[in-house]
């Protein structure tokens, strides 16, 4: 065994020691020129080729500003509406009153407001927790089981349910002569339409994580289960956040699950097991109702409803984001 | 201070593809001993098996035994025990995201739940000296994330992290092939420093890194271990035909 170091010149490019391989290298020099000769062709000959193309450009960039504008309408229209019809009947009264009898002028939604609050605290209380554990489940203890499949499905078939059925089912199940129409048994049908969006967003978010992160805090001598709560589920929380925020947002509206079982009341009541109002449900009465100033409240409760959804969701996000350190990618 | 590490008929799997076939070696207690081989010739699985990270994926299966130290770790000693003696280093950076600087390196201990402030702020200063990165980050440990530190001091914080739960073996799977030149010599200076107070077991593609830093090398190819010897040996004089061809750039 000699020395091996004049072994690793040998194939270096640039080092030709044989006829063939010059050849080879003088073909494709020839064939790299004649290329970079066409190119410049290309740029220059065809004025008709670099008009189509700043056309095509054009093209592109105006169907994506008018798609832009397409999603930012509606949602700007609606706003707009709604300030322009609710926004005259907003006073006062209207966050402090209980509604006045019927075809008096007057009155407000302090109780569907609260009633609202009430609901939606319960519904996030029962939906929130159990829609964290099967997601958890789904991305992590449960990947590629039969059972993790099985709820996968459940959870996308409960998404499709429609809310009315919703209601219709948990007031057979929930709603008995010892527990008639309450503040609970419609918490408990939101609650479980929060269920199936939470869980999938759980799960994807959770999947998002680095399989590097899991790995470093397993190679720490880190339990599974503490690596699960303190890391992984940690670094997917912003997205877990969202993903609650958007049910909560989702059925913060829904009136149909509400109609069987929180079916609303007239007077001041907070008591959970007592039927309960809700804003959904007034504007659903007020804008059927025969009276021009009920529909005006109707108008002011649909406005209200909005931005009590818009700043719960932005208040969630920011007392969440602050926890997180500045530059964490 | 580090053990040896004794690996005897050592064989892994994953799913049907056998990754190492008989592996057969005794890596000695606080030097440094480089893995070398090309690609997918199961260097990564050989270091996984050592601290049973390997079998943290389904499909995979390993037979044999390893001694680290005492302890037989496949068969007196639970994974999450083995992992808290032996550190490991990955090939791209991982720091917690989420978490400060002095979280990341506190995070072994904390998550292991030891909560004593003052051994804590101890233990993550001596760290994050012996891993050259207390003077760029002292200033700033519970203010900035893991996260936003460059490539090069993400992965000092990765090694600082792994030497906070005091291991005795340290294992470094390329751990400066996503880095530049600068920071690569840093993490060098840094095995050379290490290797007084613990085993070093480094898989590296870089052949002049391994002749630096590492006192004996293995050569690995196709899931067996061709030659292990001092490092002196294996590149100016190797006794295996395949290792001659591999070191001097005629396959892999």
């Amino acid at each position: 065994m000699t020395s091996v170091m004049p072994n690793v010149l040998e194939g270096s490019p640039g080092f030709s020691p044989c006829k063939t391989h010059r050849n080879r290298q003088q073909r494709l020099c020839t064939r790299l020129q004649n290329r970079s000769q066409r190119r410049i062709t290309l740029r220059t000959g065809s004025k008709f080729r670099s008009t189509w193309r700043k056309g095509t450009d054009h093209l592109a960039t105006a169907l994506a500003v008018a798609s832009t504008i397409l999603v930012v309408a509606p949602l700007l229209a609606i706003f707009g509406y709604l300030i322009y019809k609710g926004a005259s009947s907003l006073n006062w009264a209207f966050f402090t009153q209980i509604p006045k009898p019927e075809g008096e002028v007057g009155g407000g939604m302090a109780n569907a407001i609260v009633g609202s609050g009430v609901l939606l605290g319960l519904a996030s209380l029962i939906g929130v927790p159990i829609g964290i554990g099967g997601g958890v489940f789904l991305a992590e203890f449960g990947r590629g089981t039969k059972l993790a499949n099985a709820v996968r499905f459940t959870a996308d078939v409960l998404n499709g349910v429609p809310s009315i059925v919703m209601g219709v089912a948990v007031y057979g199940l929930v709603v008995t002569p010892a527990m008639p129409f309450s503040a609970i048994s419609g918490g408990i049908a939101l609650g479980i339409m929060m269920i199936p969006t939470v869980t999938r967003t759980t799960e994807e978010m959770l999947l998002m994580v680095p399989h590097s992160v899991r790995e470093a805090a397993l190679a720490l001598g880190v339990p599974n289960w503490r690596s699960v709560l303190s890391i992984t589920i940690k670094t997917a929380s912003p997205g877990i956040i969202t993903g609650c925020m958007l049910a909560f947002a989702r059925v913060a509206g829904e009136t149909a699950p509400l109609i069987f079982t929180a079916f609303g009341n007239s007077n001041w009541s907070v008591a959970l097991n007592r039927p309960i109002s809700a804003l959904p449900l007034e504007i659903y009465r007020y804008a059927i109702s025969p009276y021009d100033d009920q529909h005006r409240q109707a108008w002011a409760a649909a406005l209200v409803l909005v931005v009590l959804i818009v700043a719960a969701v932005s208040l969630v996000r920011y007392v969440a984001g602050r926890g997180v350190l500045k530059g964490a990618s | 201070m580090g053990v040896g590490i004794e690996v005897t008929n050592l064989n892994a799997w994953y799913g049907a593809n056998h990754t190492l076939q008989d592996i057969n070696l005794n890596i000695p207690a606080n030097h440094a001993t480089a893995l070398i081989g090309p690609s997918g010739c199961g260097k990564s699985t050989f270091v996984r098996c050592l601290n049973r990270m390997h079998e943290t994926n389904p499909i995979a299966r390993v037979t044999g035994t390893v001694r680290i130290g005492d302890l037989d770790i496949y068969a007196d000693a639970k994974p999450v025990e083995i992992r808290r003696r032996v550190g490991m280093v990955f090939q791209r950076p991982n720091p917690f995201p989420t978490m400060s600087i002095y979280d990341n390196v506190a995070a072994g201990l904390k998550l292991n739940g030891y909560n004593n402030r003052h051994v804590l702020d101890e233990i993550v200063e001596r760290s994050l000296k012996d891993s050259a990165l207390w003077d760029e980050v002292k200033d700033d440990l519970k203010k900035k994330s893991g996260a936003s530190l460059s490539g090069g001091q993400q992965q000092r914080l990765c090694i600082a992290r792994a030497l906070a739960v005091d291991p005795e073996v340290l294992l470094m799977d390329e751990p400066a092939s996503a880095l530049d030149p600068v920071s690569t010599s840093k993490i060098e200076d840094l095995i050379f420093q290490l290797k007084s107070q613990y085993t070093i077991v480094i898989v590296t593609h870089n052949m002049q890194q391994a002749a630096r830093v590492a006192e004996k090398t293995g050569f690995f190819l196709n899931g067996r271990m061709v030659e292990f010897d001092s490092t002196h040996k294996i590149f100016t004089n190797p006794s295996d035909k395949r290792t001659e061809d591999y070191i001097t750039g005629r396959f892999g």
